[in-house]
C-alpha cells in the first residue's frame, strides 16, 4: 500500500490564549512512501516526525493536507478504520492480558464481515508469534518478558490484523546496544517477509540509515531530504543534513571560494566553478588521506584508537563545529608526536554550503 | 577487629534481634486479643440463658450452651425478612452506585470537555459537608417526592459518592495514555476500552470500592430509621434493635446477641474471602505511586 502524504500540516493551538504562540509541528509535508518499502522518520526531537507518524495512525487530526493510503483518502478516518498497525515506544502491552490475548486483542475487535472464527483467530495470533519467535511464550503475562520480548508482542500484536501499513514509533530506544543491533535486523526481516509498507520513527542516524529503504530527515516540522539513505548521506541538501548524517560528525569550517579555489583560512584545497563568495565547508571524517604535500593541515589534539581505525583529534583556527575528528586506517602510522599533520582531501567526501541559508552549492 | 569481638557482636545482634521479635509479637498479640474480645464476648452472650446473662459477675464460658437461641433469634425477629431486605438494598444500591461511579470517574479522567475541572472541583467541595447535614434536606427532599417507605428511598439517596468517584478516577488516570491509543489503533471505541482495560486493570479499587458500599448499606441505621421503618422495608440494623424487647421490657439480650452474631456473618466471611483483593488493591496503589 503507497502512502501519499500530501501538504500535511499540523498546528497545536497555545496553551495560553492570551500571550502564547502555536506551535507549528509539521508544515506542509509532501512525501510519497513506496509500496513495500521501510521508510525512517529521521530528526533531532521536537522535529515533528512522531507527530506525522501519529497523524498517518488517525491518532492525531491533522489540521491541513491529505493522507492516501494507495488511491483512499483516509484524512478523516479513525484509527481503527484505517487498518494500521501502531508500536509504541514504550510498547503499550495490556498488562493484565497475556501475550496470546494481547496479540489476539485486534481481531476480537474485528465487525461485521471481518469478524473471524475463534480458530481463525487463534491460528492467525499462532502465526504473528512464530513471526517474531515468540510463539513458546504465548500463556506469559507482560511482567513476565523482557524488554525484546515485549518488543516482539507489540509488533505481533500491530501485524496481527495483517495492516497496510506499520507504523513504529523509536521502536529500538528501550532497548540495550547489543538488543537494539539485533532487533532491527529483526525489524528489517519481518518487514521483508510480510512486504508491509512500513514508517519508523527514530532519533538514531544510524539506526535509520541501516535499515531503510528510504529516509526522511526533518527539522522543525519541515522536511529537509528525502532519498535514498546512501543517496542522503553522498550528496546532502544543506548543511542541517550533512550535519545530521554520519558519525562521527562532518567536519566544518568557515572559508571562501577564491577565483575557482575553495579556501579554509589561507590553504586551497580544491577547485570549484562557482561564484566568488564566503561559505561553509563541510569535510566528512572518512575524506582525508595522510599526504605531506596535501592541501590541509591542522593540529593534533590527540589520537583515539577505535581498533580497525583511529580518529585523529585535531585543532583548526577555522572549525565551526564543536571537534575536529579524522578518521584514517589505525596502521597509517601517525603518533602523539606530530605537531601539525597534513592531508590530502578526496573530492566527494567535500561539500560547500551558502553562508546565508546553508543551502549546498553543487561542485560540478 | 579480631575473631572475638566479631563473635561477640554477632551474638548481641541476634539476641537484640530475638528480643524485638518478642516485643513484636507480644505487641501483636495484646492488639489481637483487644480487636478480637467483643466478638468473642458475641459469641459467648449469644450461647448465655437469660439468667446467665443476667449475673453480676460474667461468666467467661456459658454454663448450657444454648444453641436454640439462634433458632429463637430467627423466630422472634423475621431474621430472613430483614436479610432479604437488606441485601435487596445493598446489591442494588451497590451495583446502580459502581455504574455511575464507573463512568464519572471515566469521564472525568480520560474525556475532554468544556468546564471539566470546575465541576470536578465542585464535585470535591461537597465532600467538605459533613453527611448528617445532608440528612435533613434529604428528608424534606424525599417526603415531597412521596418516597417514605419505600425501597427507592433506601437506594437513591446514596448513590453518588463524591469519594469513590476520587478515587476510582485517580486510578485511571495512572493508565498510562498510549494504552488509550494503542487500544484506539486496535479498534475499540471508549467504552470497549473501558470495559477491558481500564475495569480489569482498577479491579482491586474496584472491588475495595464494592465491599464498602456493601458495607455501608449493611452497616445503615440512621436513615432507614428515618425513612422506611416500617415492617415491609425494615433494614437489619433497626430490625436488630427493636425485635428482641419482651412485653415486660426486659431484652432478651442472648437472643439479640445471637442475631447480631448471625448478622456479623457474611461480613466477617466477605472480609475473610476478599482479604487478598483488598491487600493487593493497597500494596499494588503504593509502590506504582
Amino acid at each position: 500500500m503507497e502512502v501519499v502524504l500530501k501538504n500535511l500540516t499540523k498546528i497545536f493551538p497555545s496553551r495560553n490564549r492570551k500571550n502564547g504562540d502555536e506551535v507549528v509541528a509539521v508544515n506542509d509535508m509532501n512525501i510519497t512512501i513506496p509500496d513495500g518499502k521501510l521508510v525512517g522518520l529521521l530528526g533531532p526531537s521536537g522535529c515533528g516526525k512522531s507527530t506525522t507518524l501519529y497523524m498517518i495512525s488517525g491518532l492525531q487530526k491533522v489540521t491541513g493536507g491529505q493522507i492516501f493510503f494507495g488511491d483512499d483518502d483516509v484524512t478523516h478516518l479513525t484509527p481503527e478504520n484505517r487498518g494500521v498497525g501502531l508500536v509504541f515506544q514504550n510498547y503499550a502491552l495490556y498488562p493484565h492480558l497475556t501475550v496470546k490475548q494481547n496479540i489476539m486483542f485486534p481481531l476480537e475487535n474485528l465487525k461485521g464481515a471481518d469478524r473471524l472464527s475463534k480458530e481463525e483467530m487463534l491460528k492467525r495470533t499462532v502465526e504473528a508469534a512464530r513471526l517474531v519467535q515468540i510463539d513458546d511464550l504465548l500463556a506469559r503475562k507482560p511482567s513476565e518478558l523482557s524488554g525484546g520480548q515485549q518488543q516482539r508482542v507489540a509488533i505481533a500484536r500491530a501485524l496481527v490484523k495483517m495492516p497496510k501499513v506499520l507504523l513504529l514509533d523509536e521502536p529500538l530506544s528501550n532497548l540495550d546496544a547489543r538488543l537494539r543491533l539485533q532487533t532491527r535486523e529483526e525489524i528489517r526481516r519481518i518487514q521483508r517477509e510480510t512486504g508491509i509498507t512500513t514508517v519508523f520513527v527514530t532519533h538514531d542516524q544510524e539506526e535509520a540509515m541501516s535499515i531503510s529503504d528510504e529516509i526522511v530527515i526533518m527539522k522543525l516540522g519541515i522536511v529537509q531530504q528525502i532519498g535514498r539513505p546512501q543517496e542522503v548521506y553522498d550528496n546532502p541538501a544543506n548543511l542541517f543534513v550533512a550535519k545530521f548524517l554520519g558519525t562521527p560528525p562532518i567536519n566544518v569550517f568557515a572559508g571562501r571560494v577564491e577565483k575557482g579555489m575553495i579556501y579554509i583560512g589561507s590553504e586551497a584545497f580544491l577547485e570549484a566553478p562557482v561564484p566568488d563568495q564566503e561559505v561553509y565547508v563541510g569535510l566528512r571524517p572518512e575524506g582525508f588521506t595522510l599526504d605531506e604535500n596535501g592541501p590541509f593541515s591542522c593540529k593534533l589534539k590527540g589520537i583515539e584508537v577505535m581498533g580497525r581505525d583511529v580518529s585523529v583529534v585535531g585543532a583548526h583556527p577555522d572549525l565551526v563545529s564543536n571537534s575536529l575528528r579524522i578518521i584514517i586506517p589505525s596502521d597509517m602510522g601517525v603518533s602523539e608526536g606530530c605537531e601539525r599533520v597534513r592531508f590530502s582531501v578526496r573530492r566527494n567526501k567535500c561539500f560547500i554550503f551558502r553562508k546565508d541559508n546553508e543551502e549546498r552549492i553543487p561542485l560540478e | 577487629m579480631n575473631e572475638n569481638t566479631i563473635e561477640k557482636t554477632r551474638i548481641r545482634q541476634r539476641a537484640v534481634g530475638a528480643l524485638v521479635q518478642v516485643l513484636l509479637y507480644a505487641f501483636l498479640l495484646l492488639m489481637a486479643l483487644i480487636v478480637l474480645f467483643p466478638f468473642y464476648w458475641m459469641v459467648i452472650s449469644s450461647l448465655k440463658t437469660l439468667d446467665e446473662y443476667r449475673m453480676s459477675v460474667p461468666t467467661f464460658f456459658p454454663r448450657r450452651v444454648m444453641l436454640s437461641n439462634y433458632a429463637d433469634a430467627f423466630t422472634t425477629a423475621n431474621l430472613g425478612r430483614l436479610f432479604l431486605n437488606t441485601m435487596y438494598v445493598g446489591i442494588v444500591s451497590t451495583l446502580l452506585s459502581l455504574v455511575i461511579t464507573i463512568l464519572s470517574a471515566f469521564a472525568f479522567a480520560r474525556l475532554e470537555f468544556k468546564g471539566k475541572n470546575a465541576l470536578f472541583g465542585a464535585l470535591l467541595a461537597t465532600m467538605m459537608i459533613p453527611g448528617e447535614l445532608f440528612t435533613i434536606t434529604n428528608y424534606s427532599t424525599v417526603t415531597k417526592l412521596g418516597w417514605m417507605n419505600t425501597y427507592t428511598v433506601l437506594i437513591v439517596p446514596f448513590l453518588v459518592s463524591v469519594f469513590y468517584i476520587y478515587l476510582l478516577r485517580q486510578n485511571f488516570m495512572q493508565i498510562p495514555d498510549e494504552l488509550y491509543l494503542a487500544a484506539k489503533v486496535d479498534g475499540t471505541g471508549d467504552f470497549k476500552y473501558l470495559l477491558k482495560v481500564m475495569i480489569p486493570l482498577s479491579l482491586p479499587t474496584l472491588i475495595s470500592i464494592t465491599i464498602l458500599k456493601m458495607m455501608g448499606a449493611w452497616n445503615s441505621y440512621i436513615w432507614p430509621r428515618l425513612v422506611a421503618n416500617d415492617e415491609k422495608h425494615r433494614m437489619i440494623t433497626n430490625g436488630l434493635r427493636n425485635a428482641f424487647t419482651e412485653t415486660t421490657g426486659d431484652v432478651n439480650y442472648p437472643v439479640q446477641m445471637a442475631a447480631v452474631a448471625l448478622v456479623s456473618l457474611p461480613l466477617f466471611l466477605v472480609f475473610i474471602f476478599l482479604r487478598k483483593y483488598i491487600m493487593k488493591g493497597v500494596s499494588r496503589s503504593g509502590i506504582k505511586g
